[in-house]
């Protein structure tokens, strides 16, 4: 029965990180560049909810949509202003600036709201259910962040493969160039794929600042490092790919601090990526590329 | 065979060129603390800068010159600072003389540092590009974590290691036995044998070591696989076995790097600040920024930037508050300005009319490598 417990609490634990992941994926897909700065983003997104709410007595829903339109536009700002002046440079440079990014964004989280750690309330009131005559109890956070991602996990898949604006993603992952023939707006699809995957971040921060209350300006950058592993463990640039890695890890990690040792999970999530990568090197979903000679 | 500067080929030239640059900041700094001027604040700085600048030229050979991107290389220091903490400390009673001790240690350090970059480099260079960066990445937070959770005993019967628990070691303490490594506590009293001119040396041994090694027969190897993997198999390269000699190299002076940090601290914990993946990325932003394959490049901007927010820190509240905000701009401007095709027409432009001047041909400056 403990087993379903821990079970559970790790897909919900993998939906956060499978949502964080999608914004990796979907912005790696597209523009080719590993957004360190992404997992920073939901740490913004928990501020900015926790201003709202907290600071300012909002009600949790409108300070959440507050939350998610700022992180939108983060991501978009982040996108014209650090990335796109980059984008014919060298992967590695778009990398470091993406880590100039990072810092910044913590930086300025510690200096507007310091280095001490906010408690977050919670935005979920629902009772704890109780299976099985009370041996598992699941918390109303765990069923709420199951399925919020599992709602948006679909929208953004039905997005993607049946919309104009979705396909339009797709084709400019596919071939940047053959789609602007074919008459997308690159610049415009670009940041569209920020603005999801930066929205899609501030969901994710607010379901990881409900179950995890503490808040701090480095929160993002573990479980950023966490999706990036889902992401790549998935196979990157797959978006199906993202959201099964994302609730793997999130299982691993759990069931390995359960039963095997509580101190070493992030040595077995990161074992498991390893040898993920080197039966299949491309990920879960990846597609083979072929080798041009 | 005496040789006059100037009738040296250019490539030695460029390298003399850059030792000659660390001899004179060696000799400034020198100077500066002589003459009494230095602060404290600018006295803590030596001996981590010349540990980064081991660290960023080790990694160079691995992302500039292999072309590769590694995000795992503070693994390796990780190893190199406790194998060589470990050696330090078990054997402070039995060599008492702390400068040979020491020289064992850095050796120690470094070969264990080297035997894990063979362990990860066989598995892990099969990978390539974002991939190989992960699993790097995924490598080095596998050896921090396991420094957390390693404990290290000794006492009469001998070394005792266990995992997880302090425990499990089953140490006699009777008899003076006692645990050197205490899992996420880490190890402290490692002697303190690191100064800045042990450091310096190392940095020169490094920098000539790797100089060379680029310029031998295997490291134009190295570059002809960065330059294109096919056409070095196709001539007869062995590219596994080139990739893992670069990447032992690397690991083994990280090691070296690790070993100088470990005797520079009075305890040694495994965090992600030290050995974690930000600090592999904090180098990586070094070597980047200095230039892929450029080794004066890589040293220069170690010591800048290094400096830079350890120097805004003695400033009023204000700047220093608001330090690490001023880098992360600076860095970010930096990589804006570096790629901007107006800016970069200019700079060359310049260097045209520069070649034009009757003072004979440049070298002809290495590719950027694609990663």
């Amino acid at each position: 029965m403990e087993f379903i417990s821990y079970l559970v609490n790790g897909i919900s634990l993998g939906s956060i990180y499978a949502l964080i992941a999608l914004g990796y994926t979907m912005v790696y897909g597209i523009a080719k560049m590993l957004n360190f700065a992404h997992g920073d983003v939901i740490m913004i997104g928990g501020y900015v909810v926790f201003t709202a709410m907290t600071t300012m007595g909002l009600n949790p829903w409108l300070s959440i949509l507050i939350g998610i339109v700022f992180c939108t536009l983060l991501g978009v700002v982040i996108e014209k202003v650090a990335y796109k002046p980059l984008r014919s440079a060298t992967s590695l440079a778009v990398l470091i600036t993406a880590i100039g990014v990072s810092y910044f964004l913590q930086n300025l989280a510690l200096i507007i709201f310091g280095a001490g750690g906010k408690t977050f309330t919670s935005v979920v009131n629902i009772e704890p259910v109780s299976l099985f005559g009370g041996q598992v109890t699941i918390s109303g956070e765990t069923i709420v962040t199951i399925l919020v991602s599992v709602v948006l996990m679909v929208v953004l898949t039905l997005f993607v493969n049946r919309t104009k604006p979705g396909r339009a993603m797709l084709a400019v992952s596919e071939d940047k160039g053959a789609a602007q023939l074919m008459g997308v707006n690159v610049n415009r699809t670009i940041s569209l794929t920020f603005a999801i995957g930066s929205a899609l971040a501030a969901i994710a921060g607010v379901l990881m600042c409900s179950t995890f209350p503490s808040l701090t300006p480095y929160i993002g950058a573990m479980p950023g490092i966490r999706a990036f592993v889902a992401a790549v463990f998935g196979g990157i640039g797959s978006i199906p790919g993202a959201m099964i890695g994302g609730v793997l890890i999130g299982i691993i990690e759990n069931l390995s601090k359960a039963y095997i040792s509580s101190q070493m999970s992030d040595a077995i999530v990161f074992a498991v990526l390893i040898i993920v990568l080197l039966v299949k090197p491309t990920g879960i979903m990846g597609k083979k590329i072929a080798e041009k000679v | 065979m005496k040789k006059s500067v100037s009738n040296l080929n250019p490539l030695t030239k460029k390298n003399f060129i850059t030792l000659l640059i660390c001899v004179v900041i060696f000799a400034a700094v020198q100077f500066w603390q002589a003459s009494g001027s230095m602060g404290s604040l600018y006295q803590g700085l030596l001996v981590p800068i010349c540990i980064y600048v081991i660290m960023a030229v080790s990694l160079n050979l691995v992302v500039g010159y292999l072309g590769e991107l590694s995000l795992g290389h503070a693994g390796f220091m990780c190893v190199g600072a406790y194998t060589s903490s470990l050696f330090s400390i078990m054997t402070q009673s039995t060599i008492s003389n702390s400068l040979l001790r020491f020289a064992i240690a850095i050796l120690i350090g470094g070969i264990f540092a080297a035997i894990f970059g063979v362990i990860v480099g066989i598995p892990v260079l099969r990978l390539r590009g974002d991939y190989l960066a992960i699993v790097t990445l995924a490598f080095g937070e596998i050896i921090k974590n396991l420094m957390n959770v390693l404990y290290v005993g000794v006492d009469n019967n001998g070394i005792h290691i266990a995992i997880e628990d302090s425990t499990k070691l089953n140490i006699d303490y009777t008899n003076g036995g006692k645990i050197i490594l205490n899992g996420p506590q880490g190890i402290t009293g490692t002697p303190r044998d690191s100064n800045f001119i042990i450091g310096f040396i190392l940095v020169m041994i490094t920098l000539i070591v790797i100089m060379n090694f680029v310029n031998s027969r295997t490291g134009r190897a190295i570059t002809a696989i960065r330059d294109n993997r096919i056409a070095a198999a196709s001539v007869g390269i062995n590219v596994t076995k080139y990739k893992l000699i670069a990447f032992a190299l690397a690991a083994f002076f990280a090691g070296v790097a690790g070993a100088l940090y470990s005797h520079n601290t009075a305890s040694l914990s495994a965090t992600t600040k030290n050995f974690g993946y930000m600090m592999s990325i904090m180098v990586l932003v070094y070597v980047v920024l200095g230039g892929m394959a450029s080794l004066r490049g890589s040293v220069i901007a170690t010591i800048i930037l290094y400096a830079l927010p350890e120097v805004l820190r003695q400033f009023n509240d204000d700047i220093n508050n608001y330090r690490m905000l001023i880098y992360a701009i600076i860095l970010i401007v930096m990589m804006l300005i570096n790629n901007n095709d107006t800016i970069k027409n200019k700079l060359n432009q310049f260097k045209n009319n520069k070649n034009k001047s009757p003072k004979g041909k440049e070298p002809e400056t290495v590719k950027e490598a694609e990663v």
